[in-house]
């Protein structure tokens, strides 16, 4: 059922620990840092967090590695410039890590959403990322076998939602939202602005709101704030 | 791309931007193109309205402009190497795993990559230098490496030390087995496959002297 709540607290409270949370976003576009921060205040630990990367900065995510409370990380990209808090804990040995080439964490992804137990493909094959793994000669090539991702919550950004629930998203923000709405149990949307229904055109409208659990309005999230250094209120 | 058939000499080893601009000069008009982060990104300096290439970035867009400046700058609005950029009159934005499907479906024509190295039957290393300790972080590279119907290859020939970056087999962990098309370097132009390595070009040394530097069979272009 689709809830419209009032608050990123009230939002992200029924977050247990030891869940499989995945975070939408690209680096900052597309991240829901005021959904991560409530994760952060309500105290939830022990999480599997899926995202792309591992944290940049000392915002969202990143702090919530540094709060220790990831036990592990599911992501492609964790080494960056200012991926420190990820760093510090995986050079404790504190924070496990599985490394995934992008393009299968996405199928991956979509896959648990699509209801697909599994896939072959040719990433990865012949490399240590594919050792351990079931390969198969198909259509012409080596190909490797990967399995769904799914979530328990999905925590995502998008530009707009209207009454039933359906998305917009903005530009390269868009990302990794659509596929973890509809792969996670519950998904939770952060937005910048509630629109009527009806009032999105449904030939655009991305993410169909049956993906969607609970929205919440996050004032000062709009067009281009994916760049913000300081919480937002 | 170049119809050049037979080996080509230039007397002087090639610059960064100079290198930049073959590859550019080399992509067919019309095609459909991921540049890598790093020195492939020079490539799209090079590129003119009337090759009219498309640029993908891997976050989810086709159509990718230049680099964002002052007032264009738009967090939502990044490339792989999470760069603000602009958008292109027909630009497209779409989800990661559609992104991703224009690679690994095989839609894209060509990618451009920088390598640590490059086996002589075109296996690619660059993604981990595999050392101890080293926090290993693979993103899409392994995708775009056996996705795109052409894989090019953009580095200078010798490492810091002098050892040749293309090798009998990759001593660094791989991304992609026998997915290089063509490898581009300061010191000559590279195509690799099932039958090994033949020389296109050479810039500031001769086939001979390329020979002496790089520990596999090389062929000139007949």
């Amino acid at each position: 059922m689709l809830n419209f709540v009032d608050s990123v607290q009230e939002a992200v409270a029924g977050i247990k620990d030891g869940s499989t949370v995945m975070i939408g976003g690209f680096g900052n576009a597309g991240q829901p840092f005021e959904l991560i921060d409530a994760l952060l205040e309500c105290g939830a630990t022990d999480l599997t967090v899926v995202n792309n990367n591992a944290g940049q900065g000392d915002q969202g995510l990143a702090l919530l590695i540094k709060e220790g409370r990831v036990k592990k990380m599911i992501c492609s990209f964790p080494r960056q410039s200012d991926s420190w808090h990820f760093d510090a804990k995986y050079k404790a040995g504190e924070i496990e890590l599985e490394l995934v080439p992008q393009g299968n964490l996405a199928e991956r992804i979509r896959a648990a959403g699509a209801g697909i137990g599994g896939f072959f493909t040719p990433t990865g094959y012949g490399t240590m990322l594919a050792e351990g793994k079931e390969t198969r000669f198909l259509d012409g090539k080596w190909q490797v076998f990967e399995t769904p991702i799914h979530a328990d919550v999905a925590l995502i950004k998008a530009l707009k939602a209207d009454g039933k629930g359906n998305l917009v998203y903005r530009k390269t923000a868009r990302n990794f939202g659509p596929i973890m709405a509809a792969a996670a149990r519950q998904s939770i949307v952060q937005v910048s602005e509630i629109v009527p229904t009806g009032a999105l055109d449904p030939e655009n409208v991305v993410t169909p709101g049956i993906y969607v659990n609970s929205i919440v309005k996050v004032a000062g999230s709009g067009a281009g704030t994916s760049t913000t250094t300081e919480k937002a209120a | 791309m170049s119809t050049a058939t037979t080996l080509q000499t230039s007397t002087t080893p090639l610059g960064r931007d100079e290198l930049a601009r073959l590859v550019a000069k080399d992509i067919a008009p019309g095609s459909f193109v991921n540049l890598g982060i790093g020195q492939p990104t020079l490539v799209s300096n090079y590129l003119t309205d009337e090759q009219n290439i498309t640029l993908h970035t891997e976050n989810g867009m086709l159509g990718m402009g230049p680099a964002a400046e002052g007032d264009q700058i738009d967090g939502d609005l990044i490339n792989a190497g999470k760069i603000p950029v602009t958008e292109l009159p027909g630009a497209s934005y779409f989800h990661h795993a559609d992104s991703f499907a224009i690679m690994r479906g095989g839609h894209l024509d060509i990618c451009v990559l920088g390598a640590f190295q490059v086996s002589a039957t075109g296996d690619l290393a660059n993604w981990h230098t595999g050392a101890p300790g080293a926090i290993p972080a693979v993103g899409g590279a392994m995708d775009l490496a056996t996705g795109a119907k052409d894989v090019f290859v953009m580095m200078t020939l010798l490492t810091r030390e002098g050892a040749s970056k293309i090798v009998e087999s990759c001593t660094y962990p791989i991304t992609g087995v026998g997915c290089v098309t063509r490898v581009y370097t300061d010191k000559g132009v590279f195509l690799t496959g099932p039958d090994g390595v033949t020389v296109r070009e050479t810039f500031g040394c001769t086939l001979e002297e390329l020979q002496e530097l790089v520990p596999v069979p090389l062929k000139a272009a007949a």
